[in-house]
């Protein structure tokens, strides 16, 4: 079994589903943190049989977490603070993501404005659909 | 300062000030002939426009203000690749209100969060038009005595319109509505009208094919232009063409207090030989249209008649 050491303050991401930590990576910007990074994959899990791991040795207001819980809200986020956990926290849903996911609608306005933040409201919780604050398109839909 | 984005920015009971605005307008339009005087609208149409473009432009004209403006993106900065952002922060300068059409969904919007005037969306591509919205509501209401207890045919293309769209969203809010959507298979409403906004509302509705079949209940008619090119081939266009086309002879099965209403234009889908009937109201649909904006336009201004 491999040991990564454990991190004084930062943030431990569990449960992430095997084979997706990279992409999570890229979508919380941790290449561009000048901080030091675990990717674990594929660890052993009860719960899931195969799972991901990030660690993430950071300042705890580093990360968005609003994006993780875009991303996959099923993920636990453990907050490190001198080498102990703080808090685990549970993510919801956000309301609002800016700046994560693109408007697909050729026709919205975001196709052509320059320097328009990419802003998606959640409409419906239960079905998880994002709606593009502009032209009201469902994320994922065109 | 509020602007006009969707239908819905105003409550039941703010459209009930507004169409009551309205219509002591219709009653005395010269109490209003001055009311914007020194005022300018900027009307700017990013693409063609005939009946609410002019309309917009009458309704301030009619007040006593001034129209400045472009009807065509070639004619504006737009065309040297200005943003919306940028052009309506210029025209906060030159005018006190400004109506945007624009093909670009969200146009207006963008423009709304960068202007220091009242901008009224006047159309961005198949998202809004909420003047028009605003204009059928009046019409109804005016003609009908009524905004609830309607059971309303919505007949045409119920997939890309989206008067048809903005009307279902604005009359749900009303009690006792009840929906005949009438369409060929291809252009039925969409899902999100469907689900989101019919059955999570429980608003009764049906969707039949043909309109011969249901004409007879309906307190309204909204028709709708059925084109060719939405059709998947020639001969289902061949076929269905004529179910949507509103005649004289249909007309006869037809409640003798239904009222037809259309956003215009018509091409072929109303015959003309209907427009000489009584319950023909779309060409007074367009005289309601230049009420309504001028109470818009006098709400978003501010304007207090005395």
């Amino acid at each position: 079994m491999l040991n990564v050491g454990q991190i004084w303050e930062g943030f431990v991401l569990d449960h992430i589903e095997a084979g997706k930590s990279l992409s999570i990576y890229f979508d919380l910007k941790l290449d561009k943190l000048d901080s030091c990074v675990a990717i674990i994959k594929n660890a052993r899990s009860n719960k899931m049989g195969k799972k991901d791991i990030i660690k993430v040795e950071c300042g705890i207001d580093r990360l968005d977490l609003d994006i993780l819980g875009y991303i996959n809200h099923n993920i636990t986020v453990n907050i490190i603070q001198e080498g102990n956990i703080i808090e685990k926290k549970r993510l919801t849903l956000p309301e609002t993501i800016v700046n994560v996911i693109r408007c697909k609608n050729p026709r919205c306005i975001t196709s052509i404005e320059q320097g328009l933040d990419q802003v998606f409201f959640l409409t419906d919780k239960e079905k998880e659909v994002y709606r593009c604050k502009y032209c009201e398109e469902k994320y994922g839909e065109t | 300062m509020r602007h006009l984005m969707s239908p819905l920015d105003f409550s039941v009971e703010e459209l009930e000030t507004l169409m009551n605005l309205a219509d002591d307008i219709r009653m005395c339009p010269e109490k209003y002939s001055h009311s914007c005087h020194g005022k300018k609208l900027a009307s700017c149409f990013y693409e063609p426009s005939t009946r609410t473009r002019l309309s917009l432009e009458t309704a301030m004209l009619n007040l006593g203000g001034s129209v400045i403006g472009f009807s065509d993106a070639a004619s504006s900065s737009a065309s040297k690749g200005e943003s919306v952002a940028d052009t309506i922060r210029m025209i906060s300068c030159y005018a006190d209100i400004c109506a945007i059409r624009h093909p670009k969904e969200g146009a207006p919007l963008v423009a709304s969060m960068k202007s220091t005037i009242p901008i009224i969306n006047a159309g961005d591509g198949g998202h809004q038009h909420p003047t028009q919205t605003l204009t059928d509501l009046l019409t109804i209401r005016s003609l009908k005595g009524r905004l609830h207890h309607l059971k309303i045919g919505l007949c045409g293309d119920l997939k890309f319109g989206r008067t048809v769209h903005s009307l279902i969203n604005a009359l749900i809010r009303y009690t006792d509505i009840e929906f005949v959507l009438i369409s060929p298979p291809e252009l039925r409403v969409p899902d999100y009208i469907r689900d989101d906004v019919l059955r999570k509302n429980n608003i009764p509705f049906q969707e039949v094919i043909r309109l011969e079949e249901v004409l007879q209940d309906l307190d309204l008619l909204y028709m709708t232009r059925v084109q060719k090119e939405r059709f998947f081939n020639e001969e289902e266009y061949v076929r269905m063409k004529d179910f949507y086309i509103l005649d004289k002879s249909k007309m006869e099965l037809a409640a003798k207090e239904m009222l037809v209403l259309h956003p215009l234009p018509r091409v072929n889908e109303i015959a003309v030989e209907v427009d000489d009937d009584e319950r023909a109201v779309y060409f007074k649909q367009v005289q309601f249209g230049v009420y309504i904006r001028m109470a818009l336009i006098l709400t978003l201004l501010e304007v207090k008649i005395c």
